[in-house]
């Protein structure tokens, strides 16, 4: 079969099994695009800015497991689609992005519309290639997926200069069926030594705990997990990216960690004697105060990634492996030991974390006065049967989403953790409802997080992905409010939005439904009757206390079991 | 504590960026980092001096390990080792100093490989000490330019990095 650059590309995707492609088009990349305009099993989604073609593209790796492609033109496209490759690269999140470029021969003219995108996007991908001849386009494809997809996922950049993809050029194609690379070999078995080193560590803890993060959704090892935590009965927490790996509803479960984690399982952290790290990579959210991180612990971490161990805190056993078989062969050394989980101790430590859990930390006014977010998200989550896929942006509405959507499974909670990237949320959730057209998806936000994006309000009508945005309207950037309050004496530099955006007539306008909520009996019936309207995508615009915190909070440079919790919550009751 | 670092990295355009970039993104030091072909056209080898604690070098040595291109790398300051730098150095060679700065290339087992009416350019290999050192016998003083070509080094041995 003799193909052009810009068929070899289509193809590829073909037969790479590609169901969706984002993108948005420009003079580099229109070879490829008319290839594309002559076929039907890749499907194009034509975003409204190249970020939210990542995001999508990123909201459906999150949500099937497979990768996101993404196909943008050279300058300006590739450097817009920079937030979203960084975006998925510090959440380890499989893309392959295909940038057009400048023909070859007139590289490093200054060109029009010519970046170095290679070089830009360098530190934020797994890898990136230029393709400087057409002959090797097709491997190079190949390689980008393999890339992307094994070992600690990420983004791979492929930048396609015009004349690979000239239509007047064929070669002879064939898609390489495997691909193996002498630099690169990603599958990694865990040593059975330290594995053994990990269970009977783990066996003779008296105060354990088990920290999981987004590892365990990537390397599909949440059945694995539980299988293994219900077998030891210990107390489990889940990371930011962690979550919905473990029941939440689960009462071994004792909710998120870190910065905005509970009361219980910060403290937890602060007092375990044996802590079980998997797939998690003690970011600094997470952490607090390094010096003081699980002061009593011996600590064993399972990680895909050799960078990932000892990089912020010294681990006693690492694990160097894939999540899922390292897992799997410890429930298998755990069910065969002789030695069995110390009961005694066991059920003081689950009195101990009782006692803190009855502090409940999450607690806030419910009085009805004003709609408070942590209600509108609990009504959501009732309402959704905590079934939904929930996305959301960055700040405090993405803090109380994870404290108060229950996630019972994993690839349902689809936030960016590591980079943190307000806009993130709506074209994240096109992406998700495209994967899983049946499923109810929603996106948390807030009036500040949406406007980064909002241009996907018009993807969101052009291919009937039918999503509820849930906006936590409090007219401020909340979390930067939220510290300044606390840390510059209330001073609200520039945090406040003043030309309120009437968001109604902006959903109206793009063609959706558009609701105002301003009273709390009004949040579950505007809940209702959104998701009652299931072909419809509806803009709830929740207006929210402006004055509300996310709590607990571990301010900087605090630790585990310095946290600072909401008005009228006293620890030293718990304790007594 | 100083470290050299060898790799074997794939000859693919871009490579010593992506190993320079991740220093720079990640406040590694760099003393000094060489790279050529080998006798594989496919590879290249590279020598890195850098310096840091030890949980930094590990870091160092893991980070790099996970660049797409590394083919293969050691410490090879952890073994016994071979370590050698190439300087060219430019002396002002006039009166006195025209017998002096020859004699102390024979000293250093240097070469003088370019003559003028008023300068030598000596040729000098050894380990950064000994290159130092004849930096200092010339003297500051005497010495227009230096030109070094950064820490090479190979293990002592049978064992070579790419068997």
């Amino acid at each position: 079969m003799e193909l052009s650059g810009a068929e070899i590309l289509v193809q590829c995707l073909k037969d790479e099994g590609v169901e969706y492609l984002f993108g948005y088009p420009g003079g580099s990349v229109l070879h490829i695009y008319d290839a594309l305009f002559k076929q039907e099993d890749v499907k194009h989604i034509l975003v409204r800015h190249e970020q939210g073609a990542t995001h999508a593209a990123d909201g459906y790796a999150r949500a099937t497991g497979k990768p996101g492609v993404v196909l943008v033109t050279s300058g300006p496209g590739a450097t817009n689609a920079v937030t979203g490759i960084a975006t998925a690269y510090m959440d380890s999140i499989p893309l392959v992005v295909i940038t057009g470029q400048v023909p070859l021969p007139v590289i490093g003219s200054d060109a029009f519309q010519e970046a170095d995108i290679v070089g830009i996007t360098r530190p934020c991908v797994k890898h990136n290639f230029l393709v400087k001849d057409v002959t090797k386009l097709a491997e190079t494809l190949k390689k980008a997926f393999y890339i992307a997809t094994t070992g600690r996922p990420g983004p791979v950049v492929v930048d396609v200069p015009k004349n690979i993809t000239d239509p007047n050029i064929k070669i002879p194609f064939e898609y390489p069926k495997a691909i193996s690379m002498r630099s690169y070999n990603p599958s990694v078995k865990g040593h059975r030594g330290q594995i053994k080193k990990a269970v009977e560590l783990l066996l003779s803890a008296k105060r354990p705990m088990i920290y999981s993060g987004g590892g365990v959704i990537l390397g599909e090892a949440s059945t694995q997990l539980t299988e293994l935590t219900r077998l030891l009965g210990y107390p489990i927490t889940n990371t930011l990216m962690g979550l919905g790996a473990y029941p939440a509803t689960d009462k071994q479960f004792v909710g998120m960690l870190g910065m905005h984690g509970t009361y219980e399982a910060n403290m937890a952290m602060h007092e375990c004697d044996a802590l079980f790290a998997v797939g998690a990579r003690f970011d600094d959210r997470i952490t607090g105060k390094i010096a003081e991180f699980c002061p009593h612990a011996k600590i064993i971490h399972i990680d895909v990634d050799p960078a990932s161990i000892s990089k912020t805190v010294r681990v006693d056993i690492p694990v160097v492996g894939e999540v899922r078989p390292v897992l799997e062969e410890m429930l298998e050394l755990v069910r065969q030991s002789p030695t069995k989980p110390d009961t005694k101790a066991l059920s003081s430590w689950w009195e101990q974390i009782a006692r803190w859990r009855s502090l409940d930390c999450l607690a806030y006014d419910r009085s009805g006065k004003r709609i408070k977010p942590q209600y509108v998200v609990e009504q959501l989550w009732e309402i959704t049967r905590g079934e939904a896929y929930i996305t959301s942006d960055v700040g405090q509405h993405q803090m109380w989403a994870a404290q108060f959507y229950k996630f019972d499974k994993p690839r349902r909670w689809i936030n960016s953790g590591g980079l943190g990237t307000m806009g993130f949320g709506l074209p994240a959730a096109i992406g998700v409802k495209l994967a899983f057209p049946d499923a109810d998806v929603a996106c948390i936000t807030g009036e500040a997080s949406i406007q980064m994006c909002i241009q996907e309000l018009a993807t969101a009508l052009q291919y009937r992905t039918p999503i509820k945005i849930v906006n936590l309207n409090n007219r401020y950037m909340g979390m930067v409010r939220q510290w300044q309050e606390f840390s510059y004496e209330s001073r609200y530099s520039h945090s406040y939005l003043e030309t309120i955006t009437d968001f109604v007539k902006l959903a109206e306008s793009y063609g959706h439904v558009g609701m105002r909520i301003e009273k709390h009996e009004d949040v579950r019936p505007a809940l209702e009757e959104a998701f009652r309207l299931r072909d419809r995508t509806v803009f709830l615009d929740f207006i929210t206390d402006p004055t509300e915190n996310v709590y607990p909070m571990i301010e900087a440079g605090k630790a585990h079991h310095e946290m600072r919790l909401a008005p009228g919550v006293n620890p030293d009751t718990e304790l007594a | 504590m100083r470290h050299i670092i060898s790799i074997l990295i794939e000859n693919e355009s871009g490579a010593l960026s992506r190993v320079a970039g991740l220093f720079s993104a990640r406040g590694y030091n760099i003393e000094s980092l060489t790279v050529a072909p080998t006798q594989d056209p496919t590879l290249s080898r590279m020598t890195l001096v850098t310096s840091g604690s030890d949980e930094i070098i590990e870091q160092i040595t893991k980070q790099l390990n996970k660049l797409i291109d590394v083919v293969k790398l050691i410490d090879i300051s952890e073994s016994a080792h071979i370590e050698r730098e190439l300087m060219m150095v430019k002396v002002r060679a006039v009166d006195g100093l025209r017998e002096e700065a020859k004699r102390l290339a024979d000293i250093f087992r240097g070469n003088v490989i370019d003559v003028t009416p008023n300068t030598y350019v000596i040729e000098i290999t050894g380990d950064r000490e000994k290159l130092d050192a004849f930096l200092t016998a010339v003297g500051d003083e005497n010495i227009i330019e230096v030109v070094r070509s950064g820490t090479t080094g190979i293990l002592r041995g049978d064992k070579g990095l790419s068997h």
